[in-house]
């Protein structure tokens, strides 16, 4: 079964991605992580996200686009990145998501694909 | 066909249903990871059975026959869904059914561990695991459960097809946790049990006999517990402590339902059988190793019955445990409950400094909290503000004996 880790970090962890005295032990966490992910097998995509201040809202209300500048939600911690692993169950899934590094400082929500029937 | 075959039929379906609910409803959704799935058909083979042992009489052995009924409707169902969905939980029903025919005399095995830890599963709503425990391992009505859960019958089927949902989309592993994770994750289906237990025991204020079934379904959930997993001294702790507070179910209230505190109980009406396994059911708990809250709460209460053979209550033991408990798990109900110890055992000033030093934004709403306060301000003559922390604690009642019981204290304060 597949499920999505959506990767919620901060503000001062989305920062320290470009620089600054935390960039490489940011850096090297998650190339850990991905080492651990690819070589189990897990891993079936995914992809680090820019901040939210590049991010664009649409929904279109009365036939009309409504364009908003920003993420869908402003919420303390930001969507940073997404994965999408191969497992068994849902417990699995957490176990991976447990050595996730932003589930140290961020959150991480779990949640499984929708599978078109 | 006479009447007292009807009679026999439904009998024998009823106590299949008590025997072996639980362990067909944890066979069947272990397998298939779909509880709703599974009670479906387990109502349908138990309505089959009652038309069908009417005609062709009791079977010699009812579980397996309801079992094999209900397995083939699951089956039937998934074979209908196999082409667009997943099939692999309908092929392990089938390989299994094979693998039960060759070995016949073998009872199925026993998945009921797995169905507690995954009502009780960290993915799943804390409000609802107590709910979803007594529905699914129990068979409890969902309208009963409603009503004991203080919300409607609708309400609480939604909230139940919800996390059954969950249980099913998200793919919740039916299994017993690896030993790493065992301690943390027993913790949760004890507190699940322990939910429902002060559940029956809020409820018995109220309207007596729906609250006093559930404690009895919670006393029977520790107890399947304890079958399941005979080396876990915390689960032990959670069937003495029910049992040390059961045995004091008929001195709590007088017989015109007024409410009778602990310190003010008869205790020739407390239950020495209960009071006797518990014991029994402590001191096994405390001779293993891995102490845990429901030890020293269950140890606490155990301090409390030796008023049962001194006549008066050993504070000074009870405030120690309280001490040890307040540092494993410092919840508001531990850290009142500790203030009160101190108020009785070392004086009215140490029990206001352990209430002002608790450092939990939820306790401004808190009715034992007020309670506690009140009667210790009592005591050390504080009255204006006692009387404060009185009218406090009453507004934040919801029981009228409760209420009627403060009010009685606030006046006798007043009075001396």
């Amino acid at each position: 079964m597949n499920y999505m880790m959506m990767i919620f970090e901060s503000d001062d962890a989305m920062e320290s991605r470009n620089g600054g005295p935390n960039t490489e032990a940011y850096w090297a966490s998650w190339g850990a992580y991905h080492s651990a992910l690819t070589e189990a097998g897990v891993i079936t995509g995914g992809n680090a996200l820019q901040g939210k201040q590049t991010a664009t809202t649409l929904r279109i209300t009365d036939g009309k686009r409504q364009v908003q500048d920003g993420p869908y939600a402003d919420s303390k911690e930001q969507l940073g990145g997404y994965m999408v692993f191969d497992c068994p169950d849902l417990d699995t899934a957490l176990d991976w998501a447990a050595k996730c590094p932003a589930a140290e400082y961020g959150a991480v929500e779990v949640r499984p694909v929708h599978k078109s029937e | 066909m006479g009447k007292s075959q009807d009679q026999d039929v439904a009998r024998a379906a009823e106590q299949a249903a008590q025997h072996s609910y639980s362990r067909l409803v944890a066979y069947l959704s272990s397998r298939t990871g779909d509880l709703a799935a599974a009670e479906d058909a387990l109502a349908d083979a138990f309505q089959r059975a009652l038309q069908t042992w009417r005609r062709s009489g009791v079977p010699d052995n009812p579980e397996a026959w309801l079992l094999v009924v209900a397995r083939n409707r699951l089956i039937d169902g998934g074979r209908k869904f196999t082409v667009q969905k997943n099939a692999e939980p309908t092929i392990r029903l089938i390989q299994e059914e094979a693998e039960m025919e060759k070995n016949q005399d073998q009872a199925f095995p026993d998945d009921r561990l797995k169905l507690l830890f995954v009502c009780a599963h960290p993915a799943i709503d804390v409000a609802i695991r107590t709910p979803l425990m007594l529905q699914t391992v129990l068979g409890v009505q969902a309208d009963r459960i409603a009503s004991a859960f203080l919300v409607s019958p609708p309400t609480m089927g939604q909230r139940l097809v919800r996390a059954k949902n969950k249980i099913r989309g998200a793919k919740i592993s039916f299994e017993v946790p690896c030993r790493d994770q065992l301690k943390v994750r027993l913790q949760a289906v004890l507190e699940t049990i322990y939910a429902a237990y002060g559940t029956g025991w809020n409820d018995l204020t109220g309207c007596a006999s729906q609250g006093q079934d559930l404690t009895e379904e919670a006393l029977w959930l520790a107890r399947l517990v304890i079958d399941l997993l005979p080396d876990q001294p915390e689960a032990r702790g959670l069937l003495a402590l029910m049992l040390y507070c059961e045995s004091r179910q008929a001195a709590r209230r007088s017989t015109d339902n007024t409410y009778i505190p602990l310190s003010e109980q008869n205790i020739s009406l407390w239950s020495e059988p209960m009071i006797i396994e518990a014991e029994q059911l402590l001191a096994a708990a405390l001779r293993e190793s891995g102490i845990g809250p429901f030890q020293l709460e269950a140890s606490i209460q155990s301090a409390h019955c030796m008023r049962l053979a001194t006549g008066r209550n050993n504070w000074c033991d009870i405030i120690q445990i309280y001490d040890r408990l307040a540092q494993l798990a410092p919840t508001a109900g531990v850290l009142i409950g500790r203030a009160a110890a101190l108020g009785e055992g070392e004086g009215p000033q140490q029990g206001l400094t352990a209430l002002q030093n608790i450092d939990l934004k939820s306790i401004r709403n808190y009715q034992p909290f007020w309670a506690v306060k009140a009667d210790i301000l009592a005591k050390s003559g504080q009255l204006r503000e006692a009387d404060q922390a009185y009218q406090k604690a009453i507004d934040l009642s919801e029981d009228k004996a409760i209420c009627a019981y403060l009010q009685l204290k606030r006046q006798h304060a007043y009075g001396s």
